[in-house]
């Protein structure tokens, strides 16, 4: 069977697998952005309480692997009576584990402003709520954005993992096809050629165009 | 069928759990020997004068980079044997984790040889040392420092990916818990014990980790003690 009598029977699947696996990517994304800037900033709380529940939370999923944590939210939280769909425990999952790693990055992001900044948003009388929002959120882009970016091409690596707990992926649709056929290198070789497309043409360029415009609000890109 | 945790399904499964730990660690270790040595052959490929061999050497690390670990273990496991080769799933696991973060290892000593200053390679020029000699006397032994909390970090990496072996059938940690939890019907306990097990082992790594990261950094002179 050549290649392209394989395509044409396979690959509708293997493109169905690959808008899921997108949805996957895009909701875990989104999900773990707000956990990074939350648990980065509470990282940084004078509160001691509110530091401590950060810290224990990042060293705990950075702690763990990302597998183990799927599984635990997919088949032991039905013991606790909280049954999730495999999509929304995957997504879950991914964002949780990942929201620890960005909250480090977005940690470091904002010590990384210089603290005059701070010092003169503290001389013009801003509220700290205020100083944060209007002053350091904005200045931290240019800084976070470049290990965000290694972060987010971790996470599409990552996406392949809820195929483990039956979401319909790129990789569960690849597991079934080589299963039913045994053309292994067929279906493997397009999906990791699919993911590869997906980051190199995809992600990749998307990710640099926002580490331009993040650079060039702060006025530090070319124009 | 019994809910909550149940102590004396644990302390039963306690045993296997910990004799599946211990394939779990030989498996990042050796996985991680085969990544440092992988590391250094893309590093060579990257650092060679002919430019045909320094962009295929850029393209396959930027294509086992961008593309998921899991999907390669498949590959591997499943395509070799079509080629004639029949390999163990203990081989083609530590195979593949070698492959894959060999490509990242490389890019840490890369790193880590372009942060020796400059000025040591001409010094070394003016006092008319061999190349080898160079490398082996003035460079390694500044960049080796560089290198420590990278190569520590990706140790790290290897240790927390390989349940990902369970997938094709590797006996460690996680696949004991699988099997633990598959046999009696019950994941609550595999699965948590897994996931301390590890807890146990990582964050007091990773702590010493960040601590060599401090030392260096003290070392190097970009942070004050």
């Amino acid at each position: 069977m050549s290649y392209f009598a394989f395509l044409a029977e396979h690959g509708s699947t293997l493109l169905l697998g690959t808008v899921t696996t997108l949805k996957v990517l895009i909701c875990s994304m989104i999900l773990y952005v707000i956990i990074s800037m939350i648990f980065g900033l509470m990282r940084l709380s004078k509160n001691l309480v509110i530091q401590g529940i950060a810290t224990v939370y990042i060293e705990f999923f950075r702690g763990t692997s990302l597998l183990v944590q799927l599984f635990w939210v997919y088949y032991v939280l039905p013991f606790f009576g909280l049954s999730l769909e495999a999509f929304v425990a995957g997504v879950m999952a991914l964002g949780m584990n990942f929201g620890a790693y960005g909250a480090e990055i977005v940690r470091g992001g904002i010590l990384a402003v210089p603290k005059g900044q701070w010092e003169a948003a503290h001389a013009l009388n801003f509220s700290s709520a205020k100083r944060i929002k209007r002053i350091i959120i904005p200045q931290i882009f240019p800084i976070i954005l470049p290990p965000a970016a290694n972060l987010t091409v971790e996470l599409l690596k990552a996406t392949a993992l809820v195929a483990l707990v039956t979401v319909v992926d790129l990789t569960f649709e690849a597991k079934q096809i080589n299963a039913i056929t045994w053309l292994s290198a067929q279906c493997f070789g397009t999906a990791l050629l699919i993911y590869y497309i997906i980051a190199r043409f995809g992600l990749v360029p998307f990710l640099r165009w926002l580490e331009i415009l993040a650079a060039r609000k702060v006025g530090r890109g070319k124009a | 069928m019994e809910m909550g945790w149940r102590w004396d399904f644990a302390y039963e499964i306690l045993p296997k759990m910990l004799l599946a730990t211990f394939n779990t660690i030989i498996a990042a270790g050796v996985g991680y020997a085969i990544a440092l040595v992988v590391g250094l052959f893309f590093l060579l490929g990257q650092r060679t004068p002919f430019k045909i061999i320094n962009f295929i050497n850029r393209e396959i690390v930027e294509f086992i980079r961008s593309t998921p670990l899991l999907i390669q273990l498949f590959f591997v496991y499943f395509v070799l044997p079509q080629f004639g080769i029949t390999l163990s799933a203990w081989v083609c696991g530590m195979m593949t984790i070698g492959l894959h973060f060999g490509t990242y290892l490389s890019e840490v000593y890369r790193g880590a040889l372009e942060g020796v200053s400059k000025t040591q390679w001409e010094a070394c020029r003016a006092l008319n040392f061999s190349t080898i000699y160079t490398y082996r006397r003035i460079v390694l032994p500044q960049a080796f420092p560089i290198a420590i909390p990278g190569m520590g970090n990706y140790l790290l990496g290897i240790f927390k990916d390989t349940p990902l072996l369970s997938t094709i059938g590797v006996a460690e940690l996680f696949h004991a818990a699988t099997a633990v939890g598959g046999y009696n019907y019950r994941y609550l306990e595999p699965y948590t014990m897994v996931g301390i097990i590890f807890l146990i082992l990582s964050v007091p790594a990773a702590m010493w980790v960040r601590k060599l990261e401090r030392t260096v950094n003290v070392a190097q002179g970009k942070t004050k003690q």
